[in-house]
């Protein structure tokens, strides 16, 4: 089941809630993309895209796009003041050498000590990893926003991934429409709740044990 | 000045650098900075049987992904095939050979095979299967994996300038892979926006210096809708499939 505007637009402003002054950081593909309409330009952050840009500004208005800058996804962008062009070897230096403060990405599986799977579901869909595992084995944090379940209404938080990996213990937060897990070395520590969902639909939705944090809030 | 050689040139006078068979490397990325009237001549001239090297292989209609439609090419090293769903179609069919890298694996592949070296040392895709069947070494306590290096019978390249002498400018995210890929060519052949005098272009700005540069051919421009240009019911798999 796929989620509503409205829902990945939370999930997605809930995300921006991580990011400070300052970083740098790579949006995915999804409802990472999203991510970027939330953040103020007074935190002078950084968007670095894989196919060389360091300082990606907004979508450009209808009618002003320029064929030649676009994202890693092919639309059309627009930069911010001390933006950079540079070709796919540095943009990928430049995650690999560990630059990269933040990336957010989507998810197929996430286990409960933070393996991630999202590039392959094999014989069935084979895209190519892209940049997925340089980005999520490279990049300093990595949060996963995704749907809690998938479209059989099965849990995407695992004890341990079906599909093949991305990464192994790569990701450091979930945020669904249900909750916010962070994954700490001994496990999964739910952090946050999504109103209306209550702590029991999380249990049942969840399929992986987590704890809970003593410091558990509410997103209203 | 010395005599330089006549870099640029006519479409007529490069069709023999295109055979069936060839290993070819583009340039671009979603088929942005991918030089369309390249591909398109190598459309027109039949050239099928390609051992082909991109990043992607952009989408059925723009860049690459027109070689991938009309199937001419045999095997594709690339990182990522996602946008184009006439390549998954003909890899699951078993027309299509394909081998994938980790996105900036792939780019340092060429760039070693440009640069003169046997290859690299990178442990993105250590614990996936990525390291499946890889020769692996320790160095410094850490372990690697040895890829080799990637080179071409043939790069084509898109650049915003070039000047007589193959110095190359580009334009904006169009960049990409081609500064790498101009590098790795036995033959390298590049379709360029604009054409200048050698002496205008401005040192300091020069990307790819001349050296690596074969041959220049001056661009049509793209002859594709970019897909934020088309209504997403254009978009799905299966219009995507028809074009």
């Amino acid at each position: 089941m796929g989620l509503g505007a409205e829902t990945r637009g939370r999930i997605a402003k809930r995300a921006a809630q991580e990011i400070t002054k300052g970083m740098v950081v790579n949006l995915g593909i999804g409802i990472p993309t999203l991510v970027g309409d939330y953040l103020k330009p007074e935190l002078g952050v950084m968007l670095h895209t894989e196919n060389g840009i360091l300082g990606m500004g907004p979508s450009p208005d209808p009618g002003t796009e320029d064929g030649h800058l676009s994202n890693a996804g092919g639309y059309p962008v627009t930069l911010n003041e001390g933006a950079s062009y540079f070709d796919s070897a540095t943009a990928f230096g430049i995650i690999r050498k560990g630059y990269l403060d933040l990336t957010i990405l989507g998810a197929l599986e996430v286990s409960e000590y933070g393996d991630i799977a999202n590039w392959i579901v094999p014989g069935k869909r084979v895209p190519g990893m892209g940049g997925a595992i340089d980005l999520a084995q490279k990049a300093k944090k990595v949060i996963i926003l995704m749907n809690h379940t998938n479209k059989d209404g099965a849990s995407k938080i695992v004890e341990h991934c079906t599909l093949p990996l991305t990464v192994q213990k790569g990701a450091n937060m979930i945020i669904t429409e249900m909750a916010v897990f962070q994954i700490n070395v001994d496990g999964l520590e739910l952090i946050e709740i999504m109103s209306p969902y209550t702590l029991e639909e999380i249990e049942q939705a969840t399929d992986a044990d987590f704890k809970v944090s003593t410091m558990l809030s509410i997103n209203s | 000045m010395h005599d330089i050689p006549a870099k640029v040139v006519s479409y007529e006078q490069i069709t023999d650098h295109f055979q069936n068979g060839m290993t070819l490397m583009c340039g671009g990325f979603g088929g942005v900075g991918a030089p369309p009237t390249l591909v398109n001549l190598i459309l027109d001239l039949g050239i099928t049987d390609i051992k082909l090297i991109s990043n992607d292989v952009g989408f059925p209609w723009i860049g690459p992904g027109k070689l991938i439609t009309e199937k001419r090419v045999k095997s594709l090293i690339a990182s990522h095939i996602g946008s184009n769903p006439e390549a998954g179609k003909q890899m699951h069919d078993g027309e299509l050979d394909v081998e994938f890298y980790p996105q900036g694996t792939l780019a340092e592949k060429i760039r070693a095979g440009g640069m003169g070296l046997g290859g690299i040392l990178v442990d993105v895709g250590l614990g996936t299967r990525v390291e499946k069947e890889k020769q692996q070494v320790t160095l410094e306590n850490r372990p690697y994996m040895i890829e080799p290096a990637l080179t071409a019978d043939v790069a084509i390249v898109f650049a915003k300038e070039a000047d007589r002498y193959g110095n190359l400018t580009f334009d904006k995210s169009a960049r990409n892979t081609n500064p790498l890929v101009a590098t790795a060519g036995d033959i390298t052949i590049v379709e360029v926006e604009r054409i200048v005098e050698t002496g205008e272009l401005d040192p300091e700005c020069i990307v790819t210096p001349g050296v690596f540069v074969d041959y220049i051919v001056p661009s049509k421009g793209v002859d594709w809708k970019w897909v934020w240009e088309l209504k997403r019911e254009d978009v799905s798999p299966n219009a995507l499939r028809k074009k």
